[in-house]
């Protein structure tokens, strides 16, 4: 059986479930550990594993599924679609600006860090 | 989908005059089929007479009830279909548990013999035991089990862990879910648990002093609700013209539930130097029922 993740199971209140769903099989992907063309686990697996309502589970499969991120085999189950992989990482360069650099500019602004000391502390960590 | 229940103007009545308790008013709402629905509230609040109106163990004092698209009192056709677990079910007297469990089949037409001895094991449920002799856990197992094995097309749960341990109820939560998934069926489940089973709920009624104030897909209230936390001055100009469900304070510091905060609302809010946290199922049903400043007038807070 395909587990979802090597990760805790775990969805929270912030977000619809099925949109966390999505992203977590999303995040698989990007990852390497759901590669194209592997299948992915059906929604009873999903729900099973992560304690949540089985509509709820294919709500978040399905969507993916309209994203043409998986595609439906007849009679087996969902599979991770040739390109998914190339196309998740383009989406996410595009949202990376106002995901990850505008809370570190809002917060560096709080801590009075100017934004070319905060250029050098990634120049030092990053790598 | 199909709608298994649908109440209309719903209300029941106990006493005359000045005693008169409505303990449920003009309740109007739909449950689909093959869904696990979360009838929650405090105690007290109606969800048990509603369930008793639903099954036909109670008269409406108004409104109308279809389930199966029948009226449910004494009616065969629709009670045949329907399982109500309750929170204490009496049994006849020198009862043991193997009799409960070999009576079922006369009631529940889809009932699963191996599926109920299965259930036994995994309860740990000493099958020859007197009923009145089991422990309140072992009481609340008898009906969880036969709940579960009576696979009816509509089984509602009333409380139905009264007694029963973390493991015991984790149990339930699990078995119900894998048995819906290759059973579907129509659940509906009364708790004031929230936090345990909210992930199981695809719909929620919630319901308040007799009255509905909630009726939505669960996963359309996550999310629809965020806590708002910040010096006071900040809040309070943030909240301002904002539908807030709830407020709280320590000194400078503030709290306050805003409802249908969009992705500009929220970016708003971050960027007047406020913290954002989500609001459980659980702590939005606390909030919109403890009636202080809640919008008592519409159900969602959208």
């Amino acid at each position: 059986m395909n587990q979802p993740t090597n990760r805790e199971p775990h969805v929270d209140d912030s977000r619809p479930i099925f949109l966390q769903i999505a992203e977590q099989l999303e995040d698989d992907i990007v990852a390497g550990r759901l590669p194209e063309e592997t299948q992915v686990p059906s929604t009873n697996e999903l729900a099973a594993f992560l304690r949540i309502n089985p509509a709820t589970a294919a709500k978040g499969v399905n969507l993916l599924v309209d994203q043409g991120v998986l595609y439906k085999k007849r009679g087996i189950g969902m599979f991770v679609a040739e390109g998914a992989r190339a196309r998740l990482v383009a989406q996410r360069r595009d949202r990376f600006r106002e995901q990850y650099i505008a809370p570190l500019m809002t917060e560096a602004e709080r801590l009075g860090i100017t934004p070319d000391q905060l250029a050098a502390m990634i120049r030092e960590d990053g790598r | 989908m199909t709608t298994v229940i649908r109440a209309e103007g719903l209300s029941k009545t106990y006493g005359h005059g000045s005693n008169a308790v409505h303990a449920l008013a003009d309740a109007t709402f739909a449950l689909e089929e093959n869904r696990i629905h979360g009838l929650l509230g405090r105690n007290g609040a109606g969800k048990t007479t509603l369930m008793q109106l639903l099954t036909g163990q109670e008269f409406a004092t108004a409104g109308t009830i279809e389930v199966f698209g029948e009226n449910p009192v004494e009616n065969a056709r629709v009670l045949d279909r329907v399982c109500f677990i309750k929170e204490s079910q009496r049994y006849p007297e020198d009862f043991r548990v193997k009799h409960v469990l070999r009576s079922a089949p006369w009631f529940f037409p889809e009932w699963d013999q191996d599926f109920a001895e299965e259930l036994v094991e995994r309860f740990r449920l000493p099958v020859n035991r007197r009923v009145k002799k089991l422990s309140r856990g072992q009481l609340s197992a008898v009906g969880v089990i036969v709940g579960l094995a009576s696979r009816a097309p509509l089984t509602f749960f009333d409380e139905p862990y009264l007694g029963l341990d973390a493991v015991a109820r984790q149990l339930f939560y699990d078995t119900l879910l894998a048995d819906f998934a290759e059973h579907p069926r129509t659940v509906v489940l009364s708790t004031h648990l929230i936090d345990e089973v909210s992930n199981l709920l695809e719909h929620v009624v919630v319901i308040d002093e007799g009255r509905i104030i909630i009726d939505a897909d669960a996963d359309d209230l996550r999310g629809s609700a965020i806590d708002v936390v910040g010096a006071r001055s900040a809040v309070e100009a943030f909240t301002a013209g904002r539908e807030v469900l709830h407020r709280s304070a320590l000194g400078g510091l503030a709290t306050a539930t805003v409802a249908g905060l969009d992705e500009a609302g929220r970016a708003e809010a971050r960027a007047a130097g406020l913290e954002l946290a989500p609001v459980s199922l659980q702590q939005l049903v606390v909030r919109t029922t403890t009636g202080e400043t809640a919008d008592r007038t519409n159900g969602v807070p959208a």
